[in-house]
């Protein structure tokens, strides 16, 4: 139970973009287009669950015991590089057709800051490992979850007439700021 | 000397990293709250940013080009660990409230953009310009967006003290009767933003039309 609380905590009224501004780069990068959004998300899930996990079990059996706690930053980014390239060649290989697709979305992974941020707050927070996992999948599921309600807004926004200089980024954030008006109403739900 | 102090108002003006290359957002959103979170964060990117294109335009002929972007990932890391346990020993109030954003440093788009797109290219005095521009751009822009959110979102404006958290160097209270508290919460740090950049590109906008004018009426 405690574990679901903390699902929707993450997922939800702690959300990594619109209240932890995390990813908000990719959010206003890759959202003009709610198919690319969704596979960007799908992506960025997969990267932060794997990394999650990983980064856990380094820190807690090798850089723990190594008395080497200080190490975290350059093994973490480490980590999150090469897995990105992993999962890259590994996509290239098996399905060529989900690698065209996500093209150019792929390497930006590593330098999507919700990546690296799951895996230090799971640190600083003091997670054992299931909550470490459970936040691993929370925090980039609120993520996919908000850039393609984003995408979609910003696709009818097209249409809207906006002042000219409001146009494109402007106009974009001021709508991340309602929508984080509304995760802002679900405070106390947990 | 000229040509060095047009890099060094190049990343303040034309290319300032948050407001025209819209890099760098994700801290320029989060810890805007307050002036002395928004000098701290500014001061410890400028440093890093200032060493990071130091050494990899020093070391620009020796990195492979096949494994430079891991290469400079690590410098990043190093450095911005460096900062961080500065931090740690000598403004520990300011390193509890910038949090997690000091180690996020190192996937801030703007060190490794710097480094990609002009230190990996250029020798190391125009680097080290380049650096200082962007960082100043970039301190420059926190400030504004900081003053913004802590004017309106508490009415008051105020500096601690860095290293003395007890100290206040100045604080003057506007209209804290009327403050509107959404304006330190999430939602107001991304209202703030989108409303400076949208000025600033009507501003830009409205130039441009003039100088236009200036041109058809010579002709």
């Amino acid at each position: 139970m405690e574990l679901f609380a903390l699902f929707i905590s993450l997922l939800l009224i702690n959300n990594v973009v619109l209240s932890k501004f995390l990813a908000v780069c990719p959010l206003l990068g890759v959202s003009k287009n709610s198919k690319n959004a969704l596979s960007m998300g799908i992506a960025v899930t997969f990267v932060i669950f794997v990394a999650a996990v990983i980064t856990w079990l380094l820190y807690y059996y090798v850089l723990v015991p190594l008395n080497i706690a200080y190490m975290d930053l350059i093994t973490f980014i480490l980590v999150i590089a090469s897995l990105v390239q992993f999962v890259e060649m590994f996509l290239k290989k098996t399905s060529p057709a989900i690698y065209k697709a996500m093209g150019v979305y792929l390497p930006l992974i590593t330098t999507n800051c919700a990546v690296l941020g799951v895996a230090l707050d799971n640190i600083t927070a003091g997670y054992n490992f299931v909550e470490a996992m459970v936040a691993g999948l929370a925090v980039p599921l609120g993520f996919t979850l908000v850039i393609y309600i984003f995408a979609t807004i910003r696709e009818r926004l097209e249409l809207a007439t906006t002042p000219e200089g409001f146009k494109g980024v402007p106009i974009a954030l001021i709508t991340a700021a309602i929508m984080a008006c509304a995760i802002n109403g679900l405070t106390g739900l947990v | 000397m000229k040509n060095k102090f047009a890099i060094f108002k190049n990343g303040i003006t034309t290319e300032n990293p948050i407001f025209c290359l819209m890099l760098g957002m994700c801290s320029s959103l989060a810890i805007t709250t307050t002036l002395t979170n928004a000098i701290g964060m500014g001061v410890a990117v400028t440093c890093v940013l200032l060493m990071s294109n130091t050494i990899i335009s020093l070391l620009r002929k020796i990195i492979p080009d096949e494994i430079r972007i891991p290469v400079y990932i690590v410098i990043i890391a190093t450095l911005v660990k460096c900062v961080q346990l500065i931090m740690n020993a000598f403004t520990p109030a300011l390193y509890e409230s910038l949090g997690v954003f000091i180690p996020l440093i190192v996937v801030n788009c703007i060190i490794l953009g710097r480094a990609e797109a002009f230190a990996s290219k250029n020798g190391v005095v125009d680097s080290i310009f380049d650096a200082l521009g962007m960082g100043c751009g970039y301190t420059l822009a926190l400030l504004i967006i900081s003053f913004c959110r802590q004017l309106i979102g508490s009415g008051m404006i105020e500096l601690v003290n860095p290293f003395d958290s007890t100290q206040i160097i100045f604080s003057f209270d506007v209209l804290s009767q009327y403050a509107i508290s959404l304006f330190s919460q999430p939602a107001g740090a991304f209202l703030t933003l989108g409303t400076i950049i949208g000025v600033i590109h009507t501003i830009g906008n409205v130039r441009k039309k003039r100088a236009e004018q200036k041109k058809a009426e010579v002709k």
